[in-house]
């Protein structure tokens, strides 16, 4: 097996990744750093994220303005001073990526633009029309070719961490082209690999984003922190799920239901707002949950539009008219139009809450650094916590700039200093397991399971039991029913043989990954007996904050179900209170 | 939903037991608004989990999943059957390239080419962050905009005859890289980036086909990029050996 | 090494017939023989004007020959063709600012035919033609 030497591996070439990559190049150019990634960087999911990032940078806005945004939306369960670190450090990243070439969108005076977003008091969210992420994903990764010492290896797949004497070693991954295994020897590694939305049908998420990272770190000892958390974005297209992004409704789109009503209006969120005169952090421009879980509630009234995909609201932007909306909304119409056959210039677009991110994730203290020493994440797929009980749209894209740097700060220190050396006999041992291990994956016998069988029960059961509203019998069955699919995917055979691109033996190891993944969020659901943010207990209406004011932590437990334990909230200015979002002077 | 029955006629390749591609065909029975990408994936998932090809995003970002359809290079997740009449379709994967294993190219070629031309900025000079954004009006961002948006899912090269006749060519999706980096007026960095865009197999290859352009599902039009830098290429050369005291 | 990337084949010398628009660009390539024919016999006509009266009046009568009106007409269209071919790609690597935008194409490539139709009418009236 190939050994390649490194100080930092990075796991994950999406935005994370690659600010991570960057910011190690910069800090030592010196340091040996492994980018792996399981697609070509640019194909990273990242590259999705359509509305902005936030950060505050014009004269009417505060820092402590967008902490008590960030921190009442999260529902009180973000962590403060990883909350205040990063609304600090925002602006000054997102105006790094501008001397990287990033194209913002600009005012007529040559600043950066800002438009409005959910549950944001004010205008803060840069964006580069409303391909925000995909700019930005670029960017990096054209600026990350500048350095020589970023070594990429495209489609290598990381099965497994290589852990001994309490501290990482490395890690161990299957270069997809060859089918070789390759073993890194490092003190550090980062995982900035995103989040799970995949253990869901209807998801805004890509194929590739089935919480790998995750899995590695929970398998090797490290928590999954809230993982309870799933945020419904509420304007997703029936049948594909793909996402028309917040700035639908920042530019003044609104939400119908089947009689034409705005109805957000009944659900805490008013009073209705002119149209085409959006008011911040009111109706349209309320938390992603509220909105999800106000559709849930008109579904129940049958006030929901019946379609051939299902029940659907509409969000209606025709009075923007065409020009604003091809300048700043071109790519939604487009998908609008091509997938459902709409053009929101004359019609209204049939929308559905789909799931769209993962609050909770790898636990990480405010250095981006989790309990396994040598061991970072950043991105998604950790759990600092700024997101809270529900993420700010617009802060996810601000916290894999944030976050990926301050990872690998983290990491250079770590390696320059306290990292011990390489146990390389444990190391080859592990990874040695490793290979063996994938090799008898081709030698499985045949239990009449398929993969897509097998992927389509756990993703129902998910929708069924841990969707927007959740209670003690659903979240139980299935937790019960992820348990029996770990144990029944055993039985899936490899009918792809070849060592060479074999997407099957990848599904499979994807497959593993979810399944665990997917039952931290239901067995963290199961415990949490409280409704906070995103989690919402038809049994628990209220949020409990003298029992729940903390995180939960899901330890594996091998092929049994997690253990969860719990974590305080790290408190430092804002008390818990009422989140308002009526409209009233705060 | 109405379904429609479609054979698909899909290439393969396993380079550990073939010595040449094939052709396998699979009946998928399609729902009408359906893209070629949910075919394929229903014969991963149904029908033959040995195929392979790469797809994300399924929402025309990414770039992951380009293949020649019926001839045509096109990416898979946003072409819609409903476009395609008749009741076979042909799927191989992007010409010119080498292929990997079934609908799986080679991409090293481009990788390389695209760090070659340098497509980051190269500001005059540095500001510190602390200075602020560089000032950019929506008009300066307009010049460019249009160039930033490829996704690099390398239709552009499965169309151009020239790529394939002379696989040194830089190529249509790098050289409209380069053109948006010189187009921005933050940087500074075309001198640079002329070394690869001026010799032969930079802009000079081009025929000007136009093919890139057609088939670009993003509207990036790379022979439009190509066909200005020729022009600024030529005032560069004309200004150098005619005027030689404007000489550095 | 499991590795055998395949490479498939491109003709060399018939790649143009794989598709429509490989066609359409070799014949707006091609067309341009018959510029280069048309150049030639004007040539001709020269050297013959240099040659005396007699050369000249053989050249115009030779001129005259059906065979000649035939390729005068088939050279005409094709050079028709590809300067209409060209124009019709000039916005391409024209871009030209104009307020919030770019100049439209259509203006672009109607600019292009309009020097054309007026150019050719001075041309005409200049030969007595009109």
């Amino acid at each position: 097996m190939e050994t390649i030497q490194s100080d930092v591996v990075i796991v994950g070439a999406g935005g994370a990744g690659l600010r991570a990559a960057i910011a190690l190049a910069e800090a030592d150019p010196k340091l040996r750093i492994a980018l792996l990634s399981k697609v070509y960087p640019m194909r990273s999911h990242t590259c999705a994220a359509e509305g902005g990032a936030a950060g505050v940078v014009k004269g009417d806005d505060s820092l402590d303005l967008h902490f008590d945004d960030t921190v009442g939306g999260g529902d009180w369960l973000c962590d403060q001073d990883a909350v205040e670190f990063f609304i600090n450090e925002a602006p000054r990243e997102l105006t790094r990526l501008e001397h990287w070439g990033c194209p913002w969108s600009r005012e007529s005076t040559g600043a950066v633009g800002v438009r409005p977003f959910g549950g944001m008091k004010i205008m803060r969210t840069w964006f580069a029309a409303d391909k925000t992420g995909f700019h930005l994903l670029h960017t990096l990764f054209q600026t990350s070719l500048k350095y020589p010492s970023i070594r990429r290896f495209d489609e290598v797949f990381t099965t497994d961490l290589l852990v001994a004497d309490g501290r990482i070693q490395g890690c161990c991954a299957l270069e997809m082209r060859s089918g070789a295994m390759l073993q890194f020897q490092a003190p550090a590694v980062i995982l900035c690999t995103g989040g799970a939305g995949r253990v869901f049908p209807f998801t805004t998420n890509g194929a590739i984003k089935t919480g790998d990272g995750m899995a590695l770190a929970y398998r090797a000892g490290v928590p999954l922190k809230d993982m309870e958390f799933v945020q419904y974005h509420p304007t997703g297209l029936p049948g594909t799920g793909i996402l028309l992004t917040e700035g639908c409704r920042g530019e003044g789109g609104v939400l119908r239901n089947k009689n034409g009503d705005r109805y957000l209006k009944d659900y805490g969120m008013g009073p209705e707002t002119p149209l085409g005169e959006p008011v911040l952090k009111t109706m349209e421009l309320g938390p992603r949950d509220r909105l999800s879980q106000a559709f849930w509630h008109e579904q129940q009234k049958g006030n929901t539009v019946p379609t051939k995909w299902g029940d659907c609201v509409y969000l209606d932007m025709r009075h923007l008219g065409e020009q604003k909306i091809n300048e700043r909304l071109p790519f939604v119409r487009d998908l609008a139009k091509s997938y459902v056959g709409v053009d929101m210039v004359s019609e209204q677009v049939p929308i559905r809450p789909v799931v769209h991110y993962m609050m909770g994730g790898i636990h990480t203290d405010i250095h981006a650094a989790t309990p396994l020493p040598g061991l970072f994440a950043a991105g998604e797929c950790a759990c600092v916590s700024i997101n809270g009980a529900n993420r700010l749209g617009s802060n996810s894209l601000t916290e894999l700039l944030v976050f990926g740097r301050r990872a690998a700060e983290s990491a250079a220190a770590y390696v320059n200093s306290d990292a011990p050396p390489i146990d390389t006999a444990a190391a080859d041992r592990q990874a040695a397991e490793a290979e063996a291990r994938i090799h008898a994956l081709f030698d499985r016998a045949d239990g009449g399971e398929t993969l897509a069988g097998i992927r389509t029960a756990m993703t129902d059961t998910m929708e069924t039991g841990a969707g927007i509203y959740r209670d003690e019998a659903l979240l139980t069955d299935t937790a019960n029913t992820l348990a029996a699919l770990r144990r029944r995917q055993g039985g899936i055979a490899l009918k792809d043989k070849s060592k060479v691109f074999n997407t099957e033996l990848t599904q499979v190891l994807e497959l593993a990954c979810m399944l665990e993944v997917a039952e931290t969020v239901a067995v963290s659901g199961l415990a949490r007996k409280e409704s906070r943010g995103s989690h919402q207990r038809l049994d628990y209406v209220d949020r409990n904050d003298s029992d729940y004011l903390r995180h939960s932590m899901a330890y594996s437990q091998g092929e049994e179900a997690p253990r969860i334990d719990y974590l305080d909230v790290v408190i430092t200015k804002s008390r818990p209170g009422v989140r308002d979002y009526s409209g009233a002077k705060s | 939903m109405s379904q429609r029955q479609i054979t698909f006629e899909v290439l393969r390749y396993n380079p550990e037991a073939d010595s040449a591609p094939w052709i396998q065909t699979y009946s998928v029975p399609c729902e009408e608004e359906w893209v070629i990408l949910d075919a394929i994936n229903y014969i991963k998932d149904h029908l033959d989990s040995t195929l392979s090809y790469r797809w994300s995003c399924h929402m025309a970002v990414c770039g992951s999943c380009g293949m020649t359809v019926n001839g045509e290079p096109t990416l898979s997740c946003k072409a819609f059957l409903r476009d395609y009449k008749g009741s076979k379709i042909r799927v191989e994967p992007l010409t010119h390239f080498p292929v990997e294993r079934d609908l799986v190219v080679v991409l090293d070629d481009f990788m390389e080419k695209l760090q070659s031309v340098k497509p980051y900025l190269m500001p005059k000079t540095e500001k510190p962050v602390e200075e602020g954004e560089y000032k950019q009006t929506p008009r300066q961002l307009k010049n460019y905009k249009q160039y930033t948006m490829c996704i690099n899912c390398m239709l552009c090269y499965a169309a151009c005859p020239q790529y394939a006749l002379n696989p040194e060519f830089i190529g249509p999706a790098a050289l409209a890289l380069t053109h948006r980096y010189n187009l921005d007026s933050r940087d500074a960095g075309r001198s640079e980036r002329q070394e690869v865009v001026a010799q032969h197999e930079g802009v000079w290859e081009c025929s000007f086909v136009g093919a890139c352009s057609e088939v670009c599902p993003k509207d990036v039009d790379p022979a439009g990029a190509i066909q200005q830098m020729k022009i600024a290429s030529t005032v560069d050369w004309h200004l150098e050996h005619l005027m030689p005291w404007r000489r550095k | 090494m499991s590795r055998n990337p395949y490479m498939r084949v491109v003709p060399k010398t018939t790649w143009y017939l794989r598709n429509g628009r490989y066609l359409r660009y070799m014949a707006r390539e091609v067309t341009c023989i018959f510029i280069g024919l048309y150049a030639i016999i004007l040539t001709m006509g020269l050297v013959r004007l240099a040659q005396g009266p007699d050369a000249w009046n053989r050249y115009i009568a030779g001129m005259a020959e059906p065979v000649a009106l035939v390729f005068h007409l088939v050279a005409l269209g094709f050079a028709c063709y590809h300067a209409m071919g060209w124009f019709n790609v000039t916005p391409k690597a024209m871009r030209i600012p104009k307020g919030d935008g770019f100049v439209p194409d259509k203006t672009i490539i109607g600019v292009h035919y309009g020097i054309w139709g007026g150019v050719s009418l001075v041309l005409l009236i200049l030969m007595g033609v009109l």
